[in-house]
């Protein structure tokens, strides 16, 4: 097939890339949301561990005797120094005055003014840390001061647990492309299939068929669909029109080519002068052919046109033969040529159009009484094995040795010489053959002359 | 014979019916199906030369028609139309055959005699002359008790000759109405047909006599 327009993008792969390209930024956002909240959890339960931790320091801070006390609760430090490889701090201030702990911990950006801690992220001695600051009021020199604890503890785990769900999000998202591709072409196929069973069904169709296409199609479609019809249908319209024109241009030019061959005729018989006499049988086989090229158009038109709508009905070959050799007896008399049929006593069923064979059988008929001498014979041989085989036989001057392709419009063979002819003939016979899936073939006869055979597939 | 001839175009006509006298046939013609079913009703044809198409109907409708009301006169249909359907009902609604115009008159008197001859059974169609009986639709001469066959040719050229007995016919003459024009034939073709014609008659009263440079005559001794 010929692409029509090269290079133009293919419906199938913009389909395909396009849902690839969706699904890969799916799975970017798969990837991001995954790593964010597993994020977000990680550090919330970091922040309830801090908090509690932070509290039940805090809850050990009391006014003594001489001053503020510090019970530090051991059992919590043990708690969070267990979490794998995490470090901890904590410093004690009352008011601004450094107590206890790791001087330096950097102080929350905004002191907590209720009893619940606040949370941050500070670097202190090279690690990211996650504090957490409470204030309690305590009673110090009979005056109530601002205790702060501030908690900090390194995020190593937290990094790791935020390293291993980036890399299952990863695996995930990347799962999730790899199984896109073939899905997205699974599906793209299913969505184009009817493009193509509509195409097939097209394509399929022969040379001749002019019908509009009832193949089953989407509903997306079926604009096209309708398209395609609308333009069948012109096509269709204007062959009629063609076709209605030839007859009608057919018939206009007989019945003044009748009156004029009639005239010749009559003026031949009148006529001593040879010379004159020689002029009018010239023009009298001037007429002839032109209206025997007429008859031949005529016929050809109403091949393809039958060829289009092509009806196949069951008929009777040898009742249909018999009719046409009677019909040309009369001729074959007048020229003294015999004719002899073979093979039509018994019924031959045939499926087809019964007009267009009769036409083909005419025109073979019609050819062989031209290329007849008189006193020849003109067979007419029908066989039935596993195909239906007609073959018209005559004993004229054969095929020229460059025969060719005398099936050809208006080809005509080398040696025709004199012979009127349009060259249609053949042409006629072969596509009434093609139109019912059958051949024809030209050969030399077994005792010379020519023999035309029509070989039609058998009805079932 | 006695001919019908409806047609419409009087050139037409009047051509035909001259070619259908010079062979020796009488020609009424009728130029409407209205005068044709008069001329029908009025006097006994031998055959009836219909056109198709004509202004004042379908000439295949007045062919069911006459058929109908048992008309039997044989029929040959002619029509401008070449096509196998015109053809096919043609022949269906009685007509015995069928000719496309512009057609050879040759054919067209083949045509006439095989109708006419599957209509046979017309008696009077027998003609005496000089010693032999001619019986046209038989194809066949008689002498004394001997009958002969005559092929196409040879009774194609003894009906002219019968036509107008003793007078000459040139070579050229004769060629054109033996032949169609579509055949290729040399002078001589000619000489082949008067020597077969010549020795289906031997032992009757006929002659056929070579002129020397004019051509042929027939007469009784």
């Amino acid at each position: 097939m010929i692409p029509l327009w090269p290079g133009q993008p293919s419906l199938r792969h913009r389909l395909i890339w396009q849902i690839v390209a969706l699904s890969a930024l799916l799975a970017a956002l798969l990837f991001i949301a995954v790593r964010y909240s597993a994020e977000t959890a990680s550090s919330a339960s970091q922040d309830a561990v801090l908090a509690a931790a932070v509290n039940s320091i805090a809850d050990g801070v009391r006014s003594g005797d001489d001053g503020l006390v510090l019970d530090l609760p051991y059992a919590t430090f043990s708690i969070l120094g267990a979490m794998g490889e995490e470090r901890i701090f904590y410093s004690l201030r009352l008011g601004n005055a450094f107590l206890s702990g790791y001087e330096g911990l950097p102080a929350p950006p905004q002191m907590p003014e209720d009893l619940s801690p606040v949370f941050y992220d500070a670097a202190y001695r090279g690690a990211d840390l996650r504090l957490a600051a409470i204030t309690r009021s305590a009673l110090v020199e009979n005056q109530t001061q601002l205790v702060t604890v501030v908690l900090g503890q390194t995020r190593f785990g937290q990094a790791e647990i935020a390293r291993h769900t980036a890399r299952n999000a990863a695996w995930l998202g990347l799962g999730f492309l790899v199984l896109a591709l073939p899905l997205a072409m699974l599906s793209v196929r299913n969505v184009l299939r009817p493009v193509e069973l509509l195409t097939e069904a097209v394509s399929r169709r022969g040379p001749h068929d002019l019908r509009p296409v009832r193949h089953p199609a989407p509903r997306e479609l079926s604009p096209l669909l309708r398209a395609l019809n609308g333009f069948i249908a012109r096509l269709r319209l204007s062959l009629q029109l063609a076709e209605t024109f030839i007859f009608e241009a057919a018939h206009r030019i007989r019945t003044p080519l009748s009156l004029v061959r009639t005239e010749a005729e009559l003026a031949l018989s009148e006529a001593q002068d040879e010379a004159t006499r020689m002029r009018l049988r010239r023009m009298i086989r001037a007429i002839g052919e032109s209206s025997r090229s007429a008859s031949q158009i005529l016929d050809h038109a109403m091949v393809l046109y039958r060829s289009d709508q092509f009806e196949a009905a069951g008929f009777d070959l040898a009742a249909l033969a018999a009719g046409a050799l009677r019909d040309i007896t009369p001729v074959a008399e007048m020229r003294e040529i015999g004719l002899r049929a073979e093979g039509l006593e018994t019924p031959c069923p045939l499926t087809g159009d019964a007009r267009m064979i009769e036409v083909a059988l005419r025109n073979l008929l019609d050819n062989a009484l031209k290329y007849s001498d008189p006193d020849s014979t003109v067979t007419l041989r029908l066989s039935q094995t596993d195909e239906t085989r007609l073959s018209i036989c005559d004993q004229g001057r054969g095929l020229p040795a460059d025969a060719g392709d005398l099936t050809e419009r208006f080809r005509r063979g080398s040696n025709a010489g004199d012979v009127v002819g349009s060259g249609l003939g053949l042409t006629i016979v072969s596509e009434v053959a093609l139109a019912h899936g059958g051949r024809f073939t030209l050969e030399p006869g077994k005792e010379g002359g020519t023999c035309a055979t029509l070989i039609l597939p058998r009805a079932d | 014979m006695r001919f019908l001839l409806v047609e419409d175009t009087d050139e037409l006509a009047q051509a035909v019916a001259s070619r259908l006298a010079l062979e020796g046939h009488g020609v009424d013609r009728a130029a409407t199906l209205a005068d044709a079913r008069d001329l029908l009703r009025a006097a006994p044809y031998d055959l009836i030369l219909l056109d198709i198409s004509m202004p004042d109907g379908d000439g295949r409708d007045f062919l069911a028609q006459d058929r109908a009301a048992g008309g039997s006169v044989p029929v040959i249909m002619m029509t401008a139309s070449a096509s196998v359907n015109d053809r096919v009902t043609t022949l269906d609604r009685g007509a015995d055959d069928y000719i496309v115009k512009p057609f050879d008159f040759a054919e067209l008197l083949a045509r006439c005699r095989a109708v006419l001859r599957r209509h046979a059974g017309a008696a009077d169609s027998l003609r005496r002359f000089a010693g032999f009986t001619y019986d046209p639709l038989g194809a066949t001469i008689t002498v004394g008790d001997e009958t002969r066959e005559l092929r196409a040719r040879e009774l194609r050229l003894l009906e002219i000759l019968l036509s107008r007995p003793g007078q000459a016919y040139s070579k050229a003459h004769l060629i054109d109405r033996l032949f169609s024009f579509d055949e290729m034939v040399s002078d001589n073709a000619i000489e082949v047909y008067v020597g077969r014609l010549r020795r289906k008659l031997e032992g009757s009263g006929a002659r056929l006599e070579t002129l020397r440079g004019v051509g042929y005559r027939f007469f009784p001794e």
